[in-house]
Protein backbone atom coordinates (compact mmCIF):
# COMPACT_ATOMS: atom_id res chain seq x y z
CA UNK A 1 0.00 0.00 0.00
CA UNK A 2 2.64 2.46 1.17
CA UNK A 3 4.47 1.90 -2.38
CA UNK A 4 1.54 1.90 -4.24
CA UNK A 5 0.75 5.82 -2.26
CA UNK A 6 4.50 6.68 -3.43
CA UNK A 7 4.25 5.87 -6.30
CA UNK A 8 1.19 8.09 -7.07
CA UNK A 9 2.37 10.71 -4.84
CA UNK A 10 5.26 10.76 -7.04
CA UNK A 11 3.23 11.16 -10.75
CA UNK A 12 1.47 13.94 -9.09
CA UNK A 13 4.41 15.71 -7.95
CA UNK A 14 6.07 15.31 -11.02
CA UNK A 15 3.20 16.09 -13.35
CA UNK A 16 0.70 18.93 -11.37
CA UNK A 17 2.19 20.23 -8.00
CA UNK A 18 2.66 23.85 -8.00
CA UNK A 19 6.37 24.24 -9.36
CA UNK A 20 7.94 26.62 -6.71
CA UNK A 21 4.99 26.11 -4.45
CA UNK A 22 6.51 24.28 -0.90
CA UNK A 23 2.10 22.49 -0.91
CA UNK A 24 2.76 20.08 1.51
CA UNK A 25 0.43 17.55 0.33
CA UNK A 26 -1.54 15.05 3.17
CA UNK A 27 -2.40 11.59 1.98
CA UNK A 28 -5.69 12.08 3.17
CA UNK A 29 -6.29 16.03 1.36
CA UNK A 30 -8.56 16.64 -1.46
CA UNK A 31 -6.67 17.27 -4.51
CA UNK A 32 -9.96 19.12 -5.56
CA UNK A 33 -9.95 21.03 -2.93
CA UNK A 34 -6.09 22.09 -2.26
CA UNK A 35 -6.55 22.68 -6.27
CA UNK A 36 -3.99 19.90 -7.00
CA UNK A 37 -6.22 18.69 -9.93
CA UNK A 38 -9.13 19.78 -11.77
CA UNK A 39 -11.26 18.47 -14.00
CA UNK A 40 -8.73 17.73 -16.75
CA UNK A 41 -6.31 16.80 -14.18
CA UNK A 42 -8.50 14.26 -12.91
CA UNK A 43 -8.93 12.74 -16.40
CA UNK A 44 -5.07 12.89 -16.39
CA UNK A 45 -4.37 10.67 -13.08
CA UNK A 46 -7.40 8.19 -14.61
CA UNK A 47 -5.10 7.36 -17.68
CA UNK A 48 -1.78 7.01 -15.61
CA UNK A 49 -3.73 4.82 -12.91
CA UNK A 50 -5.16 2.80 -15.93
CA UNK A 51 -1.92 2.17 -17.90
CA UNK A 52 0.47 2.01 -14.98
CA UNK A 53 -1.80 -0.40 -12.86
CA UNK A 54 -3.18 -1.96 -15.80
CA UNK A 55 -7.23 -1.15 -14.57
CA UNK A 56 -10.02 0.01 -15.88
CA UNK A 57 -11.80 3.01 -14.21
CA UNK A 58 -15.53 2.68 -14.84
CA UNK A 59 -17.93 5.74 -15.10
CA UNK A 60 -19.19 4.62 -11.75
CA UNK A 61 -16.21 4.79 -10.53
CA UNK A 62 -15.17 8.13 -11.23
CA UNK A 63 -16.25 9.21 -7.72
CA UNK A 64 -14.23 11.41 -5.13
CA UNK A 65 -14.31 8.63 -2.85
CA UNK A 66 -12.11 6.86 -4.84
CA UNK A 67 -9.89 9.40 -6.65
CA UNK A 68 -10.17 12.24 -4.55
CA UNK A 69 -7.00 11.98 -2.58
CA UNK A 70 -3.83 9.89 -2.16
CA UNK A 71 -5.42 7.59 0.43
CA UNK A 72 -8.95 6.87 -1.60
CA UNK A 73 -6.45 5.98 -4.46
CA UNK A 74 -4.70 3.75 -2.91
CA UNK A 75 -7.62 1.98 -1.57
CA UNK A 76 -9.48 2.44 -4.91
CA UNK A 77 -6.66 0.78 -6.36
CA UNK A 78 -6.34 -2.55 -3.98
CA UNK A 79 -10.03 -3.36 -4.26
CA UNK A 80 -9.40 -3.30 -8.06
CA UNK A 81 -6.70 -5.89 -7.94
CA UNK A 82 -8.39 -7.57 -5.37
CA UNK A 83 -11.58 -7.95 -7.77
CA UNK B 1 -33.88 49.63 -9.86
CA UNK B 2 -30.41 48.02 -8.32
CA UNK B 3 -29.09 44.63 -9.57
CA UNK B 4 -30.16 42.94 -6.16
CA UNK B 5 -33.60 44.23 -5.46
CA UNK B 6 -35.08 41.70 -7.11
CA UNK B 7 -33.22 39.22 -4.53
CA UNK B 8 -34.72 41.35 -1.81
CA UNK B 9 -38.12 41.28 -3.22
CA UNK B 10 -37.93 37.25 -4.19
CA UNK B 11 -37.03 37.07 -0.53
CA UNK B 12 -40.09 38.96 1.16
CA UNK B 13 -43.03 37.39 -1.05
CA UNK B 14 -41.38 34.16 -0.88
CA UNK B 15 -38.90 33.53 2.37
CA UNK B 16 -39.60 30.17 3.08
CA UNK B 17 -38.94 28.92 -0.29
CA UNK B 18 -35.68 26.93 -1.09
CA UNK B 19 -33.20 29.69 -2.53
CA UNK B 20 -29.87 27.88 -2.42
CA UNK B 21 -28.43 24.20 -2.15
CA UNK B 22 -24.75 23.91 -2.15
CA UNK B 23 -23.11 20.08 -1.25
CA UNK B 24 -25.45 19.35 2.21
CA UNK B 25 -27.00 22.90 3.15
CA UNK B 26 -30.12 24.04 1.91
CA UNK B 27 -31.40 27.74 2.72
CA UNK B 28 -34.66 29.33 2.75
CA UNK B 29 -34.68 32.57 0.77
CA UNK B 30 -35.11 34.14 4.29
CA UNK B 31 -32.02 32.33 5.81
CA UNK B 32 -30.42 33.67 2.85
CA UNK B 33 -31.36 37.05 3.25
CA UNK B 34 -29.97 37.23 6.54
CA UNK B 35 -26.71 36.05 5.92
CA UNK B 36 -26.74 38.74 3.14
CA UNK B 37 -27.67 41.52 5.41
CA UNK B 38 -25.56 40.04 8.41
CA UNK B 39 -22.33 39.90 5.72
CA UNK B 40 -23.17 43.43 4.41
CA UNK B 41 -23.41 45.61 8.37
CA UNK B 42 -20.25 43.69 9.00
CA UNK B 43 -18.27 44.94 5.87
CA UNK B 44 -19.87 48.66 6.93
CA UNK B 45 -18.40 48.07 10.58
CA UNK B 46 -15.27 47.11 8.67
CA UNK B 47 -14.85 50.42 7.36
CA UNK B 48 -16.40 49.10 2.90
CA UNK B 49 -18.44 52.24 2.16
CA UNK B 50 -20.20 52.32 -1.12
CA UNK B 51 -18.40 52.06 -4.55
CA UNK B 52 -15.22 50.64 -2.80
CA UNK B 53 -14.15 47.71 -4.60
CA UNK B 54 -14.51 44.06 -2.97
CA UNK B 55 -12.47 41.36 -4.23
CA UNK B 56 -14.21 38.01 -3.71
CA UNK B 57 -12.39 34.67 -4.51
CA UNK B 58 -14.43 32.04 -3.41
CA UNK B 59 -15.59 28.70 -5.49
CA UNK B 60 -19.69 27.87 -5.90
CA UNK B 61 -20.65 27.80 -2.29
CA UNK B 62 -23.57 29.67 -0.35
CA UNK B 63 -20.81 32.00 0.81
CA UNK B 64 -20.08 32.98 -2.86
CA UNK B 65 -23.98 34.45 -3.19
CA UNK B 66 -24.07 35.84 0.32
CA UNK B 67 -21.05 38.23 -0.34
CA UNK B 68 -22.52 38.88 -4.06
CA UNK B 69 -25.71 40.12 -2.89
CA UNK B 70 -24.31 41.57 0.65
CA UNK B 71 -21.40 43.60 -1.72
CA UNK B 72 -24.96 44.93 -4.11
CA UNK B 73 -26.62 45.96 -0.62
CA UNK B 74 -23.51 48.19 0.47
CA UNK B 75 -23.59 49.88 -3.13
CA UNK B 76 -20.22 48.58 -3.38
CA UNK B 77 -18.53 46.80 -6.33
CA UNK B 78 -17.96 43.38 -6.57
CA UNK B 79 -15.06 41.67 -8.00
CA UNK B 80 -15.23 38.20 -8.38
CA UNK B 81 -11.95 36.54 -8.89
CA UNK B 82 -11.31 32.74 -9.62
CA UNK B 83 -10.51 30.23 -7.62
CA UNK B 84 -8.81 28.60 -9.95
CA UNK B 85 -5.97 32.32 -9.63
CA UNK B 86 -2.86 31.84 -8.61
CA UNK B 87 -1.18 34.59 -5.52
CA UNK B 88 0.31 36.58 -8.22
CA UNK B 89 -3.02 37.00 -10.38
CA UNK B 90 -4.62 37.92 -7.25
CA UNK B 91 -2.30 40.48 -6.17
CA UNK B 92 -2.51 42.16 -9.58
CA UNK B 93 -6.42 42.10 -9.47
CA UNK B 94 -6.35 44.00 -6.11
CA UNK B 95 -3.95 46.15 -6.76
CA UNK B 96 -5.26 47.49 -10.39
CA UNK B 97 -8.72 47.40 -9.12
CA UNK B 98 -7.54 49.38 -5.53
CA UNK B 99 -9.46 46.70 -4.00
CA UNK B 100 -10.43 47.64 -0.13
CA UNK B 101 -11.78 44.14 1.36
CA UNK B 102 -11.22 40.41 0.41
CA UNK B 103 -14.36 37.90 0.63
CA UNK B 104 -12.40 34.23 0.71
CA UNK B 105 -12.36 30.92 2.39
CA UNK B 106 -9.47 29.13 4.76
CA UNK B 107 -8.92 26.73 2.05
CA UNK B 108 -7.73 29.30 -0.30
CA UNK B 109 -5.25 30.66 2.19
CA UNK B 110 -1.84 29.63 -0.28
CA UNK B 111 -3.60 32.07 -2.60
CA UNK B 112 -4.57 35.10 -0.49
CA UNK B 113 -1.99 34.92 2.06
CA UNK B 114 0.77 36.99 0.23
CA UNK B 115 -1.61 39.46 -0.84
CA UNK B 116 -2.74 40.40 2.86
CA UNK B 117 0.90 40.35 4.05
CA UNK B 118 1.82 42.64 1.62
CA UNK B 119 -1.45 44.39 1.77
CA UNK B 120 -0.49 45.30 5.86
CA UNK B 121 -3.69 46.53 6.76
CA UNK B 122 -4.93 47.99 3.97
CA UNK B 123 -7.42 45.10 2.91
CA UNK B 124 -9.71 44.18 5.35
CA UNK B 125 -10.02 40.29 4.92
CA UNK B 126 -13.15 37.93 6.03
CA UNK B 127 -12.38 34.50 5.68
CA UNK B 128 -15.24 31.85 5.73
CA UNK B 129 -14.23 28.10 6.95
CA UNK B 130 -11.97 26.79 9.65
CA UNK B 131 -9.03 29.50 10.98
CA UNK B 132 -7.71 27.68 13.16
CA UNK B 133 -4.70 26.61 10.86
CA UNK B 134 -4.07 30.43 9.85
CA UNK B 135 -1.29 32.21 11.35
CA UNK B 136 -3.59 34.85 12.98
CA UNK B 137 -3.40 38.34 11.60
CA UNK B 138 -5.61 41.37 13.16
CA UNK B 139 -6.80 42.09 9.37
CA UNK B 140 -7.60 38.49 8.42
CA UNK B 141 -11.36 38.30 10.57
CA UNK B 142 -13.66 35.24 10.52
CA UNK B 143 -17.03 35.18 8.69
CA UNK B 144 -19.67 36.64 10.69
CA UNK B 145 -22.79 34.46 12.08
CA UNK B 146 -26.22 35.24 10.68
CA UNK B 147 -28.32 37.22 12.61
CA UNK B 148 -31.50 37.06 12.32
CA UNK B 149 -32.35 40.74 13.16
CA UNK B 150 -29.51 42.12 11.16
CA UNK B 151 -31.35 44.93 9.20
CA UNK B 152 -31.03 45.37 5.28
CA UNK B 153 -28.93 48.61 4.30
CA UNK B 154 -29.94 50.43 2.19
CA UNK B 155 -27.52 51.19 -0.98
CA UNK B 156 -26.69 54.97 -1.76
CA UNK B 157 -26.00 54.66 -5.78
CA UNK B 158 -27.74 54.84 -8.28
CA UNK B 159 -28.06 52.70 -11.58
CA UNK B 160 -24.94 53.95 -13.17
CA UNK B 161 -22.80 52.82 -10.62
CA UNK B 162 -20.77 50.16 -11.07
CA UNK B 163 -22.48 46.90 -9.23
CA UNK B 164 -19.44 44.47 -10.72
CA UNK B 165 -15.91 44.65 -12.33
CA UNK B 166 -14.85 41.30 -14.02
CA UNK B 167 -11.55 40.85 -14.85
CA UNK B 168 -10.90 39.55 -18.43
CA UNK B 169 -7.99 38.81 -20.25
CA UNK B 170 -6.81 40.67 -23.51
CA UNK B 171 -4.23 40.07 -26.05
CA UNK B 172 -1.33 42.48 -24.06
CA UNK B 173 -1.70 39.57 -21.50
CA UNK B 174 -2.86 41.82 -18.69
CA UNK B 175 -5.62 41.61 -17.35
CA UNK B 176 -8.48 44.38 -17.60
CA UNK B 177 -11.59 44.85 -15.36
CA UNK B 178 -14.50 45.27 -17.28
CA UNK B 179 -16.72 47.77 -15.20
CA UNK B 180 -20.40 47.07 -15.16
CA UNK B 181 -22.89 49.11 -13.70
CA UNK B 182 -26.21 48.39 -12.19
CA UNK B 183 -28.01 49.39 -15.25
CA UNK B 184 -25.44 46.77 -17.69
CA UNK B 185 -26.70 43.80 -15.35
CA UNK B 186 -30.20 44.38 -14.94
CA UNK B 187 -30.89 44.77 -18.39
CA UNK B 188 -28.79 42.14 -19.69
CA UNK B 189 -30.94 40.11 -16.59
CA UNK B 190 -34.10 41.02 -18.42
CA UNK B 191 -32.97 40.91 -21.91
CA UNK B 192 -31.90 36.86 -20.95
CA UNK B 193 -35.45 36.55 -18.90
CA UNK B 194 -37.22 37.75 -21.93
CA UNK B 195 -36.08 35.16 -24.41
CA UNK B 196 -35.38 32.67 -21.72
CA UNK B 197 -38.49 32.13 -19.54
CA UNK B 198 -37.12 31.09 -17.14
CA UNK B 199 -39.75 30.29 -13.68
CA UNK B 200 -40.03 30.82 -10.37
CA UNK B 201 -40.30 27.06 -10.15
CA UNK B 202 -37.20 26.37 -11.97
CA UNK B 203 -34.24 24.55 -10.65
CA UNK B 204 -30.97 25.95 -12.05
CA UNK B 205 -28.24 23.29 -11.87
CA UNK B 206 -24.97 25.41 -11.74
CA UNK B 207 -21.85 23.64 -12.64
CA UNK B 208 -20.43 26.51 -14.02
CA UNK B 209 -17.84 29.00 -12.24
CA UNK B 210 -20.28 31.75 -10.38
CA UNK B 211 -16.74 33.88 -10.87
CA UNK B 212 -16.94 33.96 -14.53
CA UNK B 213 -20.00 36.03 -16.11
CA UNK B 214 -22.09 33.31 -17.60
CA UNK B 215 -22.22 31.19 -14.22
CA UNK B 216 -22.68 34.90 -12.45
CA UNK B 217 -25.40 35.98 -14.53
CA UNK B 218 -27.43 32.37 -13.83
CA UNK B 219 -26.91 33.13 -9.93
CA UNK B 220 -28.29 36.14 -10.39
CA UNK B 221 -31.33 35.73 -12.67
CA UNK B 222 -32.45 32.71 -10.48
CA UNK B 223 -32.10 34.49 -6.93
CA UNK B 224 -33.53 37.16 -8.60
CA UNK B 225 -36.72 35.72 -9.88
CA UNK B 226 -37.11 33.81 -6.53
CA UNK B 227 -36.04 30.62 -8.06
CA UNK B 228 -33.77 26.93 -6.83
CA UNK B 229 -30.22 27.72 -7.57
CA UNK B 230 -28.34 24.26 -6.95
CA UNK B 231 -24.27 25.52 -6.56
CA UNK B 232 -22.26 22.32 -7.54
CA UNK B 233 -18.80 21.84 -8.02
CA UNK B 234 -18.14 18.52 -9.08
CA UNK B 235 -17.48 19.58 -12.83
CA UNK B 236 -14.32 17.30 -12.31
CA UNK B 237 -16.77 14.35 -11.44
CA UNK B 238 -19.55 14.03 -13.86
CA UNK B 239 -21.21 11.50 -11.97
CA UNK B 240 -21.41 13.14 -9.17
CA UNK B 241 -22.83 15.98 -11.13
CA UNK B 242 -25.52 14.37 -12.65
CA UNK B 243 -26.28 12.18 -9.42
CA UNK B 244 -26.94 15.80 -7.95
CA UNK B 245 -29.16 16.90 -11.27
CA UNK B 246 -31.13 14.18 -10.58
CA UNK B 247 -31.85 14.54 -7.30
CA UNK B 248 -32.42 18.16 -6.46
CA UNK B 249 -34.66 18.06 -10.12
CA UNK B 250 -32.89 20.24 -12.01
CA UNK B 251 -34.66 22.11 -14.51
CA UNK B 252 -32.34 24.43 -16.08
CA UNK B 253 -28.93 22.88 -16.86
CA UNK B 254 -26.20 26.25 -18.44
CA UNK B 255 -23.23 24.30 -19.67
CA UNK B 256 -20.44 24.74 -22.15
CA UNK B 257 -19.54 22.47 -24.89
CA UNK B 258 -16.33 20.86 -22.42
CA UNK B 259 -18.77 19.73 -20.13
CA UNK B 260 -21.36 18.90 -21.98
CA UNK B 261 -18.27 16.47 -23.25
CA UNK B 262 -18.03 15.37 -20.13
CA UNK B 263 -21.69 14.48 -19.39
CA UNK B 264 -22.35 12.78 -23.06
CA UNK B 265 -19.00 10.62 -22.82
CA UNK B 266 -20.24 8.97 -19.84
CA UNK B 267 -21.29 5.58 -20.71
CA UNK B 268 -24.11 4.64 -17.92
CA UNK B 269 -25.75 8.38 -19.12
CA UNK B 270 -29.14 6.79 -19.58
CA UNK B 271 -29.34 5.37 -15.86
CA UNK B 272 -29.91 8.79 -14.56
CA UNK B 273 -33.78 10.28 -14.64
CA UNK B 274 -32.58 13.97 -15.74
CA UNK B 275 -36.80 14.15 -17.12
CA UNK B 276 -37.02 17.23 -14.98
CA UNK B 277 -34.89 19.48 -17.13
CA UNK B 278 -36.35 21.90 -19.67
CA UNK B 279 -33.69 23.99 -20.33
CA UNK B 280 -30.15 23.71 -21.16
CA UNK B 281 -28.32 26.71 -22.61
CA UNK B 282 -24.32 26.70 -24.36
CA UNK B 283 -21.78 29.65 -24.18
CA UNK B 284 -18.50 30.36 -24.17
CA UNK B 285 -17.93 28.45 -27.08
CA UNK B 286 -19.66 26.57 -30.39
CA UNK B 287 -21.06 23.77 -29.49
CA UNK B 288 -20.00 21.37 -32.06
CA UNK B 289 -22.98 19.79 -34.11
CA UNK B 290 -21.94 16.20 -33.08
CA UNK B 291 -22.44 17.03 -29.16
CA UNK B 292 -25.77 19.05 -30.25
CA UNK B 293 -27.14 16.10 -31.70
CA UNK B 294 -26.36 13.78 -28.69
CA UNK B 295 -27.48 16.47 -26.20
CA UNK B 296 -30.66 16.76 -27.97
CA UNK B 297 -31.35 12.65 -28.19
CA UNK B 298 -30.17 12.42 -24.46
CA UNK B 299 -32.41 15.20 -23.09
CA UNK B 300 -35.71 15.00 -25.52
CA UNK B 301 -37.80 16.85 -23.54
CA UNK B 302 -35.29 19.88 -23.24
CA UNK B 303 -35.03 23.21 -25.59
CA UNK B 304 -31.74 23.90 -26.39
CA UNK B 305 -30.35 27.17 -25.85
CA UNK B 306 -27.31 27.81 -28.22
CA UNK B 307 -25.68 31.37 -27.39
CA UNK B 308 -23.06 33.87 -27.60
CA UNK B 309 -21.86 36.44 -25.11
CA UNK B 310 -19.21 38.28 -23.49
CA UNK B 311 -18.32 39.92 -20.62
CA UNK B 312 -18.38 43.48 -22.03
CA UNK B 313 -22.26 43.12 -22.34
CA UNK B 314 -22.94 39.79 -20.78
CA UNK B 315 -25.06 38.50 -23.12
CA UNK B 316 -25.41 39.49 -27.03
CA UNK B 317 -27.35 36.53 -28.96
CA UNK B 318 -29.45 33.28 -28.77
CA UNK B 319 -31.08 30.87 -31.34
CA UNK B 320 -34.36 30.06 -30.47
CA UNK B 321 -34.29 26.45 -30.17
CA UNK B 322 -37.27 25.73 -32.81
CA UNK B 323 -34.45 26.90 -35.29
CA UNK B 324 -31.59 24.49 -34.14
CA UNK B 325 -32.85 22.19 -37.63
CA UNK B 326 -33.17 24.83 -39.85
CA UNK B 327 -29.55 27.21 -39.03
CA UNK B 328 -28.00 24.13 -36.92
CA UNK B 329 -24.28 26.53 -36.52
CA UNK B 330 -26.22 29.78 -35.70
CA UNK B 331 -25.89 31.81 -32.05
CA UNK B 332 -29.30 33.43 -33.33
CA UNK B 333 -30.06 36.92 -34.72
CA UNK B 334 -29.25 39.16 -31.18
CA UNK B 335 -31.28 39.44 -28.49
CA UNK B 336 -34.03 41.96 -27.21
CA UNK B 337 -33.13 45.43 -26.07
CA UNK B 338 -29.84 45.41 -28.20
CA UNK B 339 -29.03 46.25 -31.39
CA UNK B 340 -26.18 44.93 -33.76
CA UNK B 341 -24.54 44.59 -36.71
CA UNK B 342 -21.79 43.75 -38.74
CA UNK B 343 -18.91 46.35 -39.87
CA UNK B 344 -16.41 45.83 -42.34
CA UNK B 345 -12.45 46.86 -41.45
CA UNK B 346 -13.25 50.54 -41.60
CA UNK B 347 -15.91 50.47 -39.18
CA UNK B 348 -18.87 50.36 -41.90
CA UNK B 349 -22.05 48.60 -41.55
CA UNK B 350 -23.02 45.86 -43.34
CA UNK B 351 -25.81 44.59 -45.17
CA UNK B 352 -27.18 40.63 -44.71
CA UNK B 353 -25.06 37.90 -46.57
CA UNK B 354 -21.55 39.75 -45.65
CA UNK B 355 -18.71 38.88 -43.03
CA UNK B 356 -17.44 41.62 -40.44
CA UNK B 357 -17.14 42.65 -36.98
CA UNK B 358 -19.75 42.27 -34.61
CA UNK B 359 -21.06 45.54 -33.00
CA UNK B 360 -23.59 45.92 -30.38
CA UNK B 361 -25.87 49.07 -28.64
CA UNK B 362 -27.70 48.44 -25.87
CA UNK B 363 -27.97 49.29 -21.99
CA UNK B 364 -26.19 45.99 -21.19
CA UNK B 365 -22.82 47.69 -22.84
CA UNK B 366 -20.16 48.07 -20.27
CA UNK B 367 -19.10 51.61 -18.93
CA UNK B 368 -15.78 50.44 -19.96
CA UNK B 369 -12.61 49.08 -18.77
CA UNK B 370 -11.41 50.18 -15.30
CA UNK B 371 -8.30 52.82 -15.50
CA UNK B 372 -7.62 51.16 -19.30
CA UNK B 373 -8.42 54.77 -21.85
CA UNK B 374 -7.25 53.12 -25.07
CA UNK B 375 -8.46 49.76 -24.44
CA UNK B 376 -11.66 51.32 -23.75
CA UNK B 377 -11.84 53.56 -26.57
CA UNK B 378 -10.54 50.31 -28.74
CA UNK B 379 -13.90 49.03 -28.12
CA UNK B 380 -16.12 51.91 -27.10
CA UNK B 381 -17.11 53.69 -30.26
CA UNK B 382 -18.98 56.31 -30.97
CA UNK B 383 -22.54 55.64 -31.68
CA UNK B 384 -25.25 57.08 -33.09
CA UNK B 385 -26.49 59.38 -30.71
CA UNK B 386 -24.76 62.10 -29.24
CA UNK B 387 -22.82 61.07 -26.25
CA UNK B 388 -23.07 57.21 -26.58
CA UNK B 389 -21.14 54.21 -27.35
CA UNK B 390 -21.65 50.86 -28.88
CA UNK B 391 -19.29 47.41 -27.82
CA UNK B 392 -16.98 46.47 -31.05
CA UNK B 393 -17.06 42.96 -30.09
CA UNK B 394 -13.81 41.66 -31.67
CA UNK B 395 -15.40 38.89 -32.69
CA UNK B 396 -16.14 38.13 -37.01
CA UNK B 397 -19.70 36.32 -38.17
CA UNK B 398 -21.44 35.78 -40.84
CA UNK B 399 -24.94 36.61 -41.63
CA UNK B 400 -26.95 34.81 -44.16
CA UNK B 401 -29.77 36.77 -46.08
CA UNK B 402 -32.11 36.69 -42.95
CA UNK B 403 -29.40 37.93 -40.88
CA UNK B 404 -28.57 34.77 -38.76
CA UNK B 405 -25.30 35.04 -37.24
CA UNK B 406 -22.52 32.52 -37.67
CA UNK B 407 -19.34 32.70 -35.24
CA UNK B 408 -16.34 32.73 -37.99
CA UNK B 409 -13.22 33.44 -35.67
CA UNK B 410 -11.74 36.62 -33.14
CA UNK B 411 -10.36 39.27 -34.52
CA UNK B 412 -7.53 38.76 -32.17
CA UNK B 413 -5.51 35.71 -31.19
CA UNK B 414 -7.34 35.11 -27.71
CA UNK B 415 -7.57 31.26 -27.30
CA UNK B 416 -10.66 29.75 -26.05
CA UNK B 417 -10.05 26.29 -24.16
CA UNK B 418 -12.84 24.62 -22.38
CA UNK B 419 -14.74 28.09 -23.11
CA UNK B 420 -12.29 30.05 -20.89
CA UNK B 421 -9.97 32.84 -22.45
CA UNK B 422 -6.23 32.08 -22.65
CA UNK B 423 -4.43 35.67 -23.71
CA UNK B 424 -1.23 33.67 -25.77
CA UNK B 425 1.34 37.00 -24.50
CA UNK B 426 0.03 36.06 -20.90
CA UNK B 427 1.41 32.68 -21.07
CA UNK B 428 4.36 33.53 -23.13
CA UNK B 429 5.26 36.26 -20.66
CA UNK B 430 5.28 33.24 -18.01
CA UNK B 431 6.76 31.13 -20.08
CA UNK B 432 9.77 33.52 -20.57
CA UNK B 433 10.49 33.73 -16.84
CA UNK B 434 12.08 30.76 -17.56
CA UNK B 435 16.00 31.64 -18.04
CA UNK B 436 16.29 28.78 -20.06
CA UNK B 437 14.06 30.14 -22.92
CA UNK B 438 14.75 32.33 -25.64
CA UNK B 439 11.82 32.43 -27.10
CA UNK B 440 8.28 31.47 -27.45
CA UNK B 441 5.12 31.48 -28.94
CA UNK B 442 1.67 30.04 -27.74
CA UNK B 443 -1.12 29.35 -29.87
CA UNK B 444 -4.25 27.58 -30.07
CA UNK B 445 -4.60 24.06 -31.78
CA UNK B 446 -8.24 22.33 -32.27
CA UNK B 447 -8.78 20.20 -29.67
CA UNK B 448 -12.12 17.95 -29.46
CA UNK B 449 -12.89 17.89 -25.86
CA UNK B 450 -11.86 21.17 -25.00
CA UNK B 451 -12.85 23.16 -28.36
CA UNK B 452 -8.59 24.82 -28.56
CA UNK B 453 -5.45 23.71 -26.75
CA UNK B 454 -2.91 25.99 -25.58
CA UNK B 455 0.13 24.80 -27.28
CA UNK B 456 3.38 26.40 -26.61
CA UNK B 457 6.45 26.22 -28.90
CA UNK B 458 9.72 27.31 -27.24
CA UNK B 459 13.52 28.05 -28.00
CA UNK B 460 15.98 27.09 -25.35
CA UNK B 461 19.68 27.98 -24.68
CA UNK B 462 22.06 25.85 -26.02
CA UNK B 463 22.96 22.91 -23.73
CA UNK B 464 19.79 23.65 -21.69
CA UNK B 465 18.35 20.54 -19.80
CA UNK B 466 14.52 22.02 -19.82
CA UNK B 467 12.53 19.46 -20.35
CA UNK B 468 8.43 20.12 -21.59
CA UNK B 469 7.43 18.82 -18.28
CA UNK B 470 9.30 21.19 -16.67
CA UNK B 471 7.81 23.93 -18.46
CA UNK B 472 3.83 22.69 -17.86
CA UNK B 473 5.05 22.65 -13.87
CA UNK B 474 6.51 25.99 -14.22
CA UNK B 475 3.17 27.27 -15.64
CA UNK B 476 1.21 25.49 -13.14
CA UNK B 477 2.84 27.34 -10.15
CA UNK B 478 2.07 30.87 -12.26
CA UNK B 479 -1.25 30.26 -14.22
CA UNK B 480 -4.84 28.83 -14.18
CA UNK B 481 -4.73 25.59 -14.61
CA UNK B 482 -6.55 26.11 -18.28
CA UNK B 483 -4.24 28.78 -19.37
CA UNK B 484 -1.13 25.79 -19.12
CA UNK B 485 -0.12 24.53 -22.67
CA UNK B 486 -1.47 20.83 -23.19
CA UNK B 487 1.34 20.82 -25.45
CA UNK B 488 4.70 21.95 -25.01
CA UNK B 489 6.77 21.62 -28.00
CA UNK B 490 10.96 22.39 -28.18
CA UNK B 491 12.01 23.52 -31.70
CA UNK B 492 15.13 25.33 -32.93
CA UNK B 493 13.42 28.52 -34.49
CA UNK B 494 10.25 30.22 -34.59
CA UNK B 495 9.05 31.37 -37.45
CA UNK B 496 9.64 35.01 -38.04
CA UNK B 497 8.66 37.76 -40.09
CA UNK B 498 11.25 39.58 -42.17
CA UNK B 499 11.58 42.38 -39.10
CA UNK B 500 11.93 39.62 -37.03
CA UNK B 501 8.93 39.42 -35.26
CA UNK B 502 7.74 35.96 -34.62
CA UNK B 503 4.69 34.75 -37.04
CA UNK B 504 1.97 32.87 -34.82
CA UNK B 505 -0.13 32.50 -37.81
CA UNK B 506 2.40 29.70 -38.95
CA UNK B 507 2.17 27.60 -36.31
CA UNK B 508 -1.29 26.79 -35.93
Amino acid sequence: MDDVKAGIRRYIEDNFIMGARQVALGDADSFLEHHVLDSTGFLELIAYLEQAHGIKVEDDEMLPENLDSLDNVAQFLARKRAA
Amino acid sequence: MLLHHNFELAARRLPDKLALVSGTQRLSYRELQQQVHTLAQTLRSDGVVASDRVLVLLENSVEFAVALHAVLALGATFVPVSPMAKPDKLRFIAADAQARALLTHAQLATTWTPLIEQAAGAIVCRVAGDLAKLAPRPQVRAWPSAETSAETIDATCTEEDLAALIYTSGTTGVPKGVMLSHRNLVSARASVQAYMGMREDDVIGLALPAAFSYGLSNLLLGLGLGATVVLDRWAAFPVKLLETLQRERVTVFPGVPTLFGAVLELQNLARFDLSAIRLITNAAAALPEQHLHRLRAAFPKASVFSMYGLTECVRASYLPPEQLDEHPGSVGRGMPHQEHWLVDDEGLRLPDGSTGELVLRGPHVMRGYWNRPAETAERLRPGPLAGEHVLHTGDLFRSDAQGWLYFVARRDDIIKSRGEKVAPREVENVIHELDAVTACAVVGVADPALGEAVKAYVTLRPGSAVVPRDIVKHCLARLESYMVPKWVEIVDELPRTESGKIRHASLR
